[in-house]
């Protein structure tokens, strides 16, 4: 049952990577996209895309959250003790991009959509990478049992700069691969080219960013390194190869694959990455049943979770199709 | 061992003995507040403070919504229609912020009270757990219900409000089974400090649950019902008193209207629920220090060397409101353990909050009763000048309300966080230092404070202009057309 559990847990933390991190990316093709002019097509678009769906790809990191408070106290509690730093950066970079972008998406002037837009954008890529760099320092060690850990080197260090900037730069990758869909559903072909070129450049820097990652984790997480490729290597060869097989389909102009191939390869990182953690729920120091809590709480997860599925699993496909076929324009 | 050493009978521990591992938790007991107790406090009182205003725009607007979007199709009222999707834009904005600053809210259990998620997150946990579900489907369903004006059926776009509302339902519900089980802590066995087993639906369904999660939920109606109201008060004593205005103001304020009267009874329950099952919150609440029978309910005071001051007594008040008889005996602080009892100064916030409340519960209801009687008398919108400004205000007050009923049930629970299991001052974060965190808090929700004005602002300016298009990004529209203010 506690497997069952950090399953479930894994599962929220990959959905949270895929829909969360498209969500994010949108920020960092906001950030860049121009001046007030140049920009303002390419925002509309990042507008349209996220805003009914924003606030339901976020629900996945509290579903995380719960799960992780609930099931696996002491685990939650030693990360909370340790990497404050980032996660309460984490916490203010969620304030500030929510209510920036729905405070932008109403407000009249140029100069508040500037603020607001500015608020957005810039947390959008803050946000990430403290995720990413938190899961750096989980997976290379550095959170102790007991909690209370070294709250600085314990997300800046080669691990956690690695996770965090491969986050940030997935999230655009995401993100990219999503508004180019949308972008041809709208027939634009001038946004279409410019996401899509944005999708190869992300999708290249995170193809160099994983390589070179091999190199650092070899050097600073040797445990995480070797258990990444004894363990890990399927899913890791998965999102090679989907990856790969994402940028062809890009390139070659296969629309249709794109979206399923780049949100597998994103997936099969995520999942990898908890494949060759396990049986351990921080680094390879506490283990999975070692930090869940009693059965009864457990098993009251497991049946939350079966009913989360059944419940919001259908209402957010419709809500992405709603979105899809354009139902949900607002005005 | 903890019961015995917090008991008043507990002699003081002889510096010899405090090596032993057995005192471990005399010294923590006896110890000063860790430094990280006040800016954890703070900073959870502002933040939770901060969020509990944005909970009944996400629970009840748009059951308020609803309301006018049925008028709307089933009449054919244009004004009905136009406002239920312009109110359904200010949701839109107030989500958004709600659902932020609500995520916080979950950081923050384990960024300030890492000892209570990791010593009873096992229990504690399991009702966030449900209302993440409710979250989500809120989270769903708002945007489909807010972004499906143009391009859904009318009724369906209309029956996909309700999942909103159930959840928002289901959700304070959860929640608030969380907050309630901290006050009335049932369903665990704990062995050497450790959950070592949870009894799930004891934990959900604890004592304190129903009427507390009811009572939020009547004041998330309350608040919202007055505070919409209120908005179009302003707008009719401005002199736009059309029909748009009238129907503006009348759908929420039926709503309002309807909830306070309920309320006030659910609090006159509560409250001797609460004397009943937290006697010690109880005395907080009346300022009460020694047990007795004929207690007065001392209106206003200050708590000054453990005795209330400066306050209005009605002779046996308390003790017939809490056992309908005279010669009910109340508890009062002295009957608390003094190592656990609250020093004055929080005494005077929970008895003040508690009168505040209360007060401001009572002048709801007046008017109310004032809309009630106006409305068989004229039967249309009572427009006089005096019951306008009263609404215009009514939602400040119903807000005021709502937070010093937090105060009382928060503040009164303290020194606890699990009543009788868990000091706050042993829940509390230890590493770092919370202050810094709390500046920025301030800072941030400041701005975002700001930039919700601005928005909203924005917002009413476009439609006293007459566009409900939105404004496409980018330059040249500094001058776009500016309304009446």
């Amino acid at each position: 049952m506690n497997t069952a559990v950090a399953l479930v847990l894994l599962l929220g933390v990959v959905l949270y990577g895929v829909f969360g991190g498209a969500d994010f990316g949108t920020g960092l093709w906001d950030l860049t996209a121009g001046g007030a002019q140049r920009g303002q097509r390419p925002r509309e678009l990042i507008d349209h895309a996220i805003g009914p769906v924003w606030e339901a790809n976020h629900t996945w990191l509290i579903f995380c959250l719960v799960v992780l408070w609930s099931g696996f106290p002491t685990a939650f509690a030693a990360i909370m003790t340790t990497q404050y730093i980032p996660l309460g950066m984490a916490a203010f970079g969620i304030v500030l991009r929510g209510s920036g972008f729905a405070f932008r998406k109403v407000s009249i002037r140029t100069a508040e959509q500037r603020v607001n837009g500015a608020a957005f954008a810039a947390s959008s890529i803050l946000t990430p990478f403290c995720f990413g760099a938190v899961a750096g320092g989980i997976a290379s060690e550095r959170v102790p049992s007991a909690g209370h850990g070294d709250p600085v080197t314990s997300w800046l260090n080669p691990t956690s700069v690695l996770g965090g900037v491969l986050a940030v730069f997935t999230c655009g990758y995401l993100a990219a691969v999503f508004l180019a869909a949308e972008a041809r559903r709208r027939d634009d072909r001038v946004l279409e080219v410019w996401a899509r070129r944005r999708a190869v450049g992300a999708a290249l820097t995170c193809g160099a960013l994983a390589v070179a990652g091999l190199f650092v984790l070899d050097h600073d997480a040797h445990r995480l390194y070797v258990h990444l490729l004894h363990d890990g290597w399927p899913c890791l060869t998965l999102s090679a190869v989907a990856g790969v097989a994402a940028l062809v389909a890009t390139l070659r102009g296969s629309p249709a694959l794109v979206r399923p191939l780049g949100v597998l390869a994103v997936a099969a990182v995520l999942a990898g990455w908890g494949v060759s953690q396990y049986p351990y729920l921080l680094g390879t120091h506490l283990a999975i049943d070692v930090a869940a809590a009693p059965p009864a709480t457990m098993s009251a997860l497991a049946v939350i979770a079966v009913i989360a599925l059944v419940l919001v699993g259908p209402s957010l496909v419709v809500l992405f199709l709603l979105t899809a076929r354009g139902r949900l324009e607002g005005d | 061992m903890a019961a015995r050493l917090l008991s008043p009978a507990a002699t003081p521990v002889p510096k010899s003995l405090i090596t032993s591992a057995d005192n471990s938790r005399v010294l923590l007991v006896a110890a000063a507040d860790p430094s990280q107790l006040l800016p954890a406090r703070e900073q959870m009182a502002f933040t939770l403070g901060f969020h509990i205003i944005l909970v009944p725009f996400g629970v009840a607007f748009t059951f308020i919504t609803m309301i006018a979007n049925y008028r709307a199709i089933r009449h054919h009222d244009a004004d009905a229609l136009l406002l239920a999707q312009r109110w359904s834009k200010v949701a839109a904005v107030l989500f958004a912020v709600g659902a932020v600053s609500g995520t916080v809210l979950s950081f923050e259990m384990g960024l300030l009270w890492p000892g209570l998620m990791k010593r009873f997150g096992a229990a504690y946990g399991i009702p966030f757990a449900v209302e993440g579900i409710f979250f989500f489907l809120e989270a769903i369903f708002v945007a489909i219900y807010i972004y499906g004006w143009n391009r859904l059926s009318p009724w369906v776009h209309f029956w996909s409000g309700l999942p909103v509302v159930i959840a928002g339902v289901g959700g304070t519900l959860s929640v608030v089974a969380a907050n309630s089980w901290m006050n009335s802590p049932s369903g665990i066995t704990v062995r050497h400090g450790r959950v070592v087993d949870v009894d799930v639906w004891r934990v959900f369904f604890n004592k304190a649950f129903w009427y507390e999660a009811i009572h939020m939920l009547l004041a998330a109606y309350v608040v919202a019902g007055f505070a919409v109201a209120g908005v179009y008060a302003v707008g009719m004593l401005r002199g736009r008193r059309d029909r748009y205005h009238r129907i503006g103001l009348l759908v929420p304020l039926v709503v309002g209207a309807i909830a306070i009267p309920l309320q006030i009874f659910m609090g006159d329950v509560i409250a001797r629920a609460v004397f009943h099952d937290e006697p010690a919150k109880f005395a907080a609440i009346e300022g009460l220090r020694n047990t007795g029978t004929h207690v007065p309910e001392e209106l206003g005071g200050v708590m000054v060397d453990g005795r209330l001051r400066f306050s209005i007594p009605i002779p046996d008040g308390a003790s017939l409101l809490s056992g309908f008889s005279p010669s009910t005996r109340v508890a009062g602080l002295n009957a608390i353990p003094a190592k656990v009892r609250p020093p004055d100064h929080l005494v005077t916030i929970v008895h003040l909050s508690f009168d505040i409340m209360v007060g401001t519960g009572f002048l709801l209801l007046g008017l109310a009763l004032w809309f009630a009687l106006a409305w068989r008398q004229h039967r249309l919108t009572p427009a006089s000048t005096w019951f306008l400004r009263a609404t215009a205000i009514s939602g400040v007050v119903a807000v005021v309300s709502l937070e010093c009923g937090w105060v009382v049930t928060e503040v009164g629970r303290q020194p606890w966080t699990v009543v009788g299991r868990l000091l706050t001052r042993d829940a509390v974060q230890t590493s770092g230092n919370l202050w810094p965190f709390f500046a920025g808090a301030v800072v941030i929700y400041a701005g975002v404070t700001v930039g919700a004005g601005f928005a909203l602002r924005a917002l009413r300016r476009r439609w006293a202009a007459g566009q409900d298009v939105s404004t496409p990004y980018g330059p040249d529209d500094e001058h776009a057309p500016v309304g009446a203010p």
